[in-house]
């Protein structure tokens, strides 16, 4: 914020950021999706097939973020292409659904491989969704953490996993952490906000640059890298020559 | 596969062969429709000096065939009993009637046919000529000859299966699930049992995978009897392929560990069903491949496929709805192409080659649900059942569309390789429905959804996402530049071409009105190409009752022409509500359909219309080879 311009009108920099969206099958990963990217919401929404690529923006005061979104599929058999969504991701959302308590299980999965797998750096933020079908939000004490998972399943759809144990767990893990409704809204734009004021400045590639490029050479010092692809694009002719002579040796 | 394969080829080469198979004996006591009984058309031997020379198939020539399989010799007459004659003919034909001796094929038993005297040549004009010279010949037969349509104008096919509103319209909704004390199940039993179309789905260890109808507590029983029936004749060394009870017909087809069930009370063939299965195997193969599915199977036999195939269900339904619905896709084993100028097209070929990516297996243009163009490698075809699996998922099934944004989705092409998978990039091109990139600005002249242009391309690398999507921008701006999106959306918004306007362009002078097209719609199939035009549908066959009724229509001609002990050059089929005539020659399929007081000769000379119409607009009507590197 500091080193911002002073033209209040000055466009704000634009800078890319890879997000990954992970979770059991239909928490309603694409539903949050749709709810930032069209501001809408689909009753009976089909299961993903792979994955989808959305991208859309979120505006901070001092800078804008351009999300480019892999919303993945969370069918079990789509599960071994996921590493190719999050290798190179700077950020993860991982949602489960509140009213079912295995999708907080798969959350944690997924929590623990993004940790071993994914770029050191990598922003996770842990959703809730569907927290619309909880009438109780108002007291989120309302429901012990285990207790109710048992009986009555579906037909009431109430809460299943208590607001305690996701947070806690959210906190331990260093993820953000929300409750979210994509038929609602409720905090579907405050998720992807405080996701892009989490990414810290240094991973931030500025408007133009490739965002594969510079990601994908993934790694702790993501400082150094950033210089590294500077030096490379302003002597690009150098860079591109070494390329090839390494390639013919 | 293999032996179907072989089969099909075995048949074809048979056919081939022998140019005159002995003659068919008729059978009265099962002639219920009128009967061809002149030969209008010279056969197949006519066609060889056709202007076109034989275009690389855009498939290998088995994957093509529409299948040919036994005919059940047990089963009846494949239409319902309440088919009337719409008159009688005692005059016996002069054209040769062929058969092979001792056939048993109920094709041949349900309506009489004809074939043609093989060996005489000719082009196509003096087809016509002999056509049209028959006419005359045809009049002692007292038949009533009308050149236009007026007799189309109430209920066009009526008799295809008279309680067909009722049944039909009850069809496509689902059976309700039991109550917690089971006390509806016997109203949902004869719901189930109302059903004109069943597809079952079950392991040969018993386990339910699908089922068109009815949840598990519903079907549980059916499942039951079938696998043990099923189970009986494999005890005994033999393969139930199928059998009919009153008016439903049930086919079964087993692949490995699966039995694929079909049971339809619409009149469809044995062969017919076999294809539809096959393409609800296909979908399951596109899922999981055949290595994966067998190792789960080898691995535990009573494996529950329905946890891999989760999520696809839909894709199952949708193909299974789209059967019932009737498609003309898969009766003629073709696909449907975008009508666009052959100029046009050249240039969007020219432009998918000049942005190929070398990750790049297929790329694939398609708008309103019709392929506008293809690129491939030389020696890869596409085969029609997998297209027909991508569009069913692109355009049936909603899932990929309404995400919004781009695809990238693993899938498996059995008719390209059963093995492995391939990995599409989806984008759909039209700023209403979200293209999600903000960098392509191109204003849609159409609003519609149904206006929307996909750009699909397809590679063996899953990795080779930014690739497809790099080749996608440079395709869409060439397009955009070159002018080939504007004409894409003007094709999509032309619409099919009606009946009446294709068989004017016939005429040498265009001035003065339309005449009324004597037909209300035809099927044409380029074997070549693998591909097949239409007319629109019309006021006379929008609504899904009639459209089903059409359909059926075309799969009893369809059924006669290929069955596989018959050798039918042309059929001809009049009902209460219609008469209908199809041709098939080495190199097309032409279905016409009229109202029931056309004669044959306005058939005929409308399928001569239609042959030369498509044969003059080849290249428009199809994509003739694509652009291959
Ligand atoms: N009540 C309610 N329903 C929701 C919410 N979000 C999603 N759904 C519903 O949950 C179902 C699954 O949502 P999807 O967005 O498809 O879930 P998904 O996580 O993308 O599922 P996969 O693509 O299969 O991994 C749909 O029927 C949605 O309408 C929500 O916040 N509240
Ligand atoms: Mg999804």
């Amino acid at each position: 914020m500091a080193d911002q311009s002073p033209a209040a009108n000055a466009p704000k920099p634009v800078s890319s950021v890879k997000l990954v969206l992970l979770g059991e099958a239909a928490v309603g990963k694409s539903s949050l999706v749709l709810r930032f990217v069209n501001n809408d919401f689909q009753e009976n929404k089909e299961p993903t097939i792979g994955a989808a690529f959305l991208t859309q923006k979120a505006h901070l005061p001092t800078r804008t973020i351009k999300f480019e979104i892999w919303d993945t599929a969370g069918q079990e058999r789509f599960a071994s292409l996921a590493p190719m969504y999050y290798r190179n991701a700077q950020a993860a959302l991982v949602v489960y659904d509140v009213t079912k308590p295995s999708s907080l299980v798969k959350a944690r999965h997924w929590v623990a491989e993004l940790q071993r797998q994914a770029s050191p750096g990598i922003v996770v933020a842990v959703a809730g969704n569907k927290v619309d079908l909880v009438d109780d939000s108002a007291a989120p004490s309302a429901t012990p953490a285990e207790g109710a998972e048992g009986e009555a399943d579906e037909e009431e759809g109430g809460r299943k996993v208590s607001r305690e144990e996701a947070e806690k767990f959210a906190e331990e893990e260093g993820c953000l952490f929300f409750e979210t409704s994509a038929k609602t809204g409720s905090n579907v734009a405050e998720v992807f906000t405080a996701i892009a004021n989490a990414i810290p400045e240094a991973a931030l590639k500025g408007r133009g640059q490739p965002a594969a490029g510079a990601a994908s050479t993934g790694g702790a010092a993501q400082a150094g890298q950033r210089d590294d692809s500077n030096r490379v694009q302003l002597g690009r002719g150098d860079g591109v020559q070494k390329a090839n002579e390494g390639c013919a040796c | 596969m293999p032996e179907d394969e072989d089969q099909q080829q075995h048949v074809a080469a048979q056919r081939e062969s022998s140019p005159q198979p002995p003659p068919l004996p008729r059978r009265p006591t099962t002639i219920e429709e009128e009967d061809g009984l002149r030969p209008p058309l010279t056969p197949s031997g006519s066609v060889r000096n056709f202007k076109g020379s034989p275009r690389p198939p855009l498939q290998s020539k088995a994957t093509t065939a529409v299948s040919q399989v036994d005919v059940l010799g047990l089963s009846q007459d494949a239409s319902p009993s309440n088919n009337q004659r719409s008159r009688s003919h005692s005059r016996q034909p002069s054209g040769r009637l062929q058969s092979r001796a001792g056939s048993d094929d109920d094709t041949a038993s349900v309506r009489s046919v004809q074939t043609l005297a093989p060996g005489q040549s000719g082009d196509i004009e003096s087809l016509l000529d002999d056509v049209v010279g028959a006419a005359a010949t045809e009049t002692d037969e007292g038949v009533e000859e009308r050149d236009d349509a007026a007799s189309l104008d109430t209920s066009p096919l009526q008799n295809i299966r008279d309680d067909l509103d009722e049944s039909f319209s009850s069809e496509f909704e689902p059976v309700g699930s039991f109550e917690p004390d089971g006390s509806n199940g016997e109203l949902l039993n004869r719901q189930w049992r109302a059903k004109l179309k069943h597809y079952l789905i079950l392991s040969s260890a018993g386990k339910p995978i699908y089922s068109r109808h009815g949840d598990d507590q519903l079907i549980s029983g059916t499942i039951g009897v079938v696998q043990t029936i099923i189970s009986f004749y494999q005890g005994a060394q033999d393969t139930l392929r199928g059998f009919t009870a009153g008016d439903a017909r049930f086919v079964i087809l087993s692949k490995g560990h699966l039995h694929l069930l079909a049971i339809s009370r619409l009149g469809e063939s044995e062969a017919q069903l076999r294809a539809q299965l096959e393409a609800l195997y296909m979908q399951i193969l596109s899922t999981l491949t055949l290595p994966t599915m067998e190792k789960m199977f080898i691995n535990r036999p009573s494996t529950d496929l329905r946890r891999p195939l989760q999520g696809t269900e839909s894709l199952i339904s949708s193909l299974a709805d789209g059967f019932t619905r009737g498609s003309p896709a898969t009766l003629l084993s073709a696909l449907e192409c975008l009508r666009i100028r052959k100029a046009h097209r050249q240039v969007i070929h020219s432009t998918l080659l000049k942005c190929r990516s070398p990750q790049l297996l297929y790329g694939l243009v398609v708008a309103d649900g019709r392929l506008a163009a293809v690129v491939r490698p030389k020696k890869h075809s596409l085969h029609p059942g997998d297209l027909h699996l991508i569009f069913n998922m692109l355009f049936e099934a909603d899932s990929v569309r309404a995400g919004g944004g781009e695809n990238w989705i693993p899938l498996c092409l059995p008719g390209f390789n059963n093995t492995g998978y391939l990995y599409m990039y989806v984008s759909f091109i039209d700023p209403e429905t979200g293209s999600p990139r903000e960098d392509i600005e191109q204003p849609l002249d159409g609003r519609k959804r149904d206006n929307e242009i996909a750009v699909l391309l397809i590679s063996a690398n899953r990795e080779a996402f930014d690739e497809m999507r790099e080749m996608r921008d440079k395709v869409v701006d060439q397009l955009q530049a070159n002018g080939s999106l504007a004409h894409i959306r003007r094709a999509i918004a032309n619409g099919r071409s009606s009946c009446t306007s294709i068989l004017n362009t016939n005429k040498a002078d265009t001035k003065g009105a339309d005449t009324p097209a004597p037909i209300a719609h035809f099927l044409y199939k380029s074997r070549a190409n693998v591909q097949f035009v239409m007319p629109s549908a019309g006021p006379l066959f929008s609504s899904t009752v009639s459209w089903r009724r059409l359909i059926s229509l075309y799969a009893r001609l369809q059924g006669a022409l290929h069955g596989k002990t018959t050798h039918l050059k042309v059929v001809h089929v009049v009902t209460g509500g219609a008469s209908a005539l199809a041709w098939t020659t080495p190199t097309f399929e032409v279905y016409v359909v009229a109202g029931p007081r056309a004669g044959k000769h306005v058939l005929a000379k409308a399928a001569m219309g239609v042959v030369q119409w498509a044969r003059r607009e080849e290249e428009r009507l199809f994509v003739v080879g694509g652009a291959v590197f």
